[in-house]
């Protein structure tokens, strides 16, 4: 398609102001993160690694740091088996029923968090606490759980759709047994599309709040509860700023990671 | 006016000649051997659909043996039954003389080549070739070996390296081929293998394939439903229709002698005359064939040889096909038959004229097939 060179130049600027948008307040808070200035005056007032330093040593954050880790690897690892099981169901096998399943496994990304976050609430404190098992890791990383398998699920169900089924089938005329065939064919041709899942379902529980708030009980706080309980406190502020840059160049890092092995199969994501 | 032989021209594939002198062998021809296959009342459903109604066959070793029809007529899936890929609803399946119905594929000595190939992406021509012999463990330097050997066979030395995606659809195929002969099995499966190469290469590849097939004596069974690559390969054809086998025979016995009026419209192209016409052209009962290459037209006023039958009627349609052209002839007697007339010289120009003329249509008696 040919455009006139005004249509032209209108929507590099049109796309110009929509990343700016975006990415200028991200870079304030990066380049604030260095700011001799505890009130973020413009321009900088100087250069200083007191507030990273400030950071590694507050109170709590370490700790919330590592549970943060332990749901997101916790959670990503349920999300993986169950969203790869939960598409293999739906893409190799008739069954009754296999639409509603398909439907009911992608719904929880959709929900509000805060409805998800009250119904799992519930659901722990009338089943679980019963059995001994209150609110704490556990629960956040079952909660997560919930909407990392969807994300794990479309990416394996969009490969699968992908790669013809005669493949399992050529593998075990040759002679390969259930499991062979799984290991050497199978999960071959699934993996990147797993991991890419699974970058990103490790993304959405590192940053998330509000199931968290539901889930995570007195004495569990994650990353984003952490920086949450600073945010209004003056005096930690300039703290806060850091883990955010923290924050920002962390999670480039899995999505990068997703969208190079991912491939061309992004369009499966969400 | 003995020129019944012409007759095979209606089938232009430069390999016929060649093909139907290895085709003349019957499963018998050698007497020691074996039977590969054997199909006792083989019935397959899916929900309430018969895929499989009831099929029984024996497949010798060392034969080249089609299983020919139309979509839906079962052949694919008696195929995948014979692999393993589906149980049967009832009936035994016996490879070289095991019982093999409840076996898993994996435990059974068949090899598939698939219609699209099936080849592993992530691996190399050289894993995918070597697979089946790495997953039974055979040791390396004689799967190195084999694999090298397999892949000369297909003539594709020097491609080990690449991946299926860098190949032609010929190549990917003779890939499969490789990896398929590579375990030695007792019986080749080959589930449409050509559908998706264009006309010269499915050509090229049907001599291949049969020249391969006579040098390494595995037994191939070959699905297909392109009854001109049957004719052109198979020692023996069974012609499938509706989940059951119509006929089982030597490829020219079934063009020559069809079991039934299936078999003698879906092989080749006949005339059939039933019923009334049957009875007013041929002053008989019941349904006949006679191929358009065993009519001939003269003049009405020519006498006939009173050893042979005929009826008068008019041109209505002439099809030009290149080496041939085929006649529609409105019989005075009612129905219409194809004649087809072998393009020896130059055909005229303009065939309108040809139109309207009153003809005879002259066959030997011998050629009118009773099919039901």
């Amino acid at each position: 398609m040919t455009l006139s060179r005004g249509a032209r130049l209108a929507l590099t600027l049109a796309m110009g102001a929509g990343l700016a948008l975006v990415y200028v307040p991200l870079a304030v808070v990066l380049v604030n993160s260095f700011n001799t200035s505890r009130t973020f005056g413009w321009p900088p007032a100087g250069f200083t690694l007191d507030w990273w330093v400030r950071a590694w040593q507050a109170q709590g954050l370490t700790t919330a740091l590592w549970t943060s880790v332990q749901a997101g690897l916790g959670a990503t690892g349920i999300a993986m088996v169950l969203g790869t099981m939960a598409a293999f169901a739906v893409s190799r096998y008739r069954f009754f029923g296999r639409q509603a399943v398909s439907f009911l496994v992608l719904l929880p990304i959709a929900l509000p968090g805060i409805v998800t976050g009250i119904a799992l609430n519930n659901a722990f404190r009338t089943v679980l606490s019963p059995l001994g098992i209150g609110l704490g890791l556990f629960t956040v990383i079952v909660g997560h759980a919930t909407f990392c398998v969807v994300v794990v699920f479309n990416n394996v169900l969009a490969r699968l759709r992908r790669i013809a089924g005669s493949l399992e089938e050529a593998s075990m005329d040759l002679g390969a047994g259930i499991g062979a065939t799984f290991w050497r064919v199978t999960l071959p041709s699934i993996r990147s599309a797993l991991l890419a899942g699974g970058l990103l379902a490790f993304a959405l529980s590192f940053d998330e709040i509000i199931v968290t708030t539901f889930t995570a009980g007195a004495g569990v706080q994650t990353l984003p509860i952490w920086i949450f309980g600073n945010l209004f406190r003056p005096n930690q502020a300039p703290v806060v700023n850091v883990v955010a840059a923290a924050l920002i160049v962390l999670s480039v890092l899995p999505v990068w990671l997703a969208q190079r092995v991912g491939g061309d199969s992004g369009g499966g994501r969400l | 006016m003995r020129d019944h032989t012409s007759g095979y021209a209606a089938h232009p594939s430069p390999t016929q000649g060649e093909a139907r002198r290895g085709g003349s062998g019957s499963p018998g021809a050698d007497p020691g051997a074996g039977i590969a296959i054997r199909l006792r009342n083989l019935h397959k459903s899916f929900g309430h659909i018969e895929a499989v109604r009831g099929v029984d066959l024996e497949v010798g070793d060392g034969e080249f043996f089609s299983m020919l029809g139309p979509s839906g007529s079962g052949k694919t899936t008696v195929l995948r039954l014979i692999a393993g890929f589906e149980a049967p609803t009832s009936g035994t399946i016996e490879l070289g003389g095991r019982d093999v119905t409840r076996v898993a594929p994996f435990d059974r000595d068949v090899n598939t080549v698939f219609q699209d190939y099936a080849l592993f992406p992530h691996m190399s021509v050289e894993q995918n070739v070597a697979y089946g012999l790495a997953v039974k463990k055979v040791p390396s330097h004689e799967r190195t070996a084999r694999t090298r050997e397999a892949l000369a066979a297909v003539r594709l030395e020097g491609f080990g390296s690449r991946r299926p995606s860098q190949l032609s659809g010929g190549q990917r195929q003779r890939v499969a081929l490789a990896r398929a002969l590579v375990n030695r099995p007792r019986v080749l499966l080959l589930d449409e293998p050509l559908g998706a190469l264009d006309l010269k290469l499915r050509q090229q590849m049907q001599v291949e394939l049969k020249n391969l097939q006579r040098e390494v004596g595995i037994t191939f069974v070959f699905v297909t439903h392109d009854q001109e690559e049957a004719l052109t390969m198979s020692d023996r054809i069974a012609v499938f229709h509706e989940g059951r086998i119509e006929q089982v025979a030597p490829a020219a016995e079934v063009y020559q002698h069809p079991a039934s009026e299936f078999v003698a419209t879906f092989v080749g192209t006949a005339n059939l005359l039933r019923g009334s016409s049957a009875r007013t052209v041929l002053g008989t009962d019941g349904t006949w064939s006679i191929r358009p290459e065993h009519l001939r037209m003269t003049d009405p006023a020519t006498t006939v040889d009173p050893r042979e039958h005929h009826a008068d009627g008019v041109i209505s349609d002439i099809v030009y096909a290149g080496p041939v052209s085929r006649y529609v002839v409105a019989l005075d007697l009612g129905p219409n038959l194809i004649v087809t007339t072998q393009n020896a010289t130059l055909a005229p120009a303009d065939t309108s004229a040809e139109r309207g003329r009153r003809v005879r249509v002259v066959w030997r008696p011998e050629h009118a097939l009773r099919v039901g």
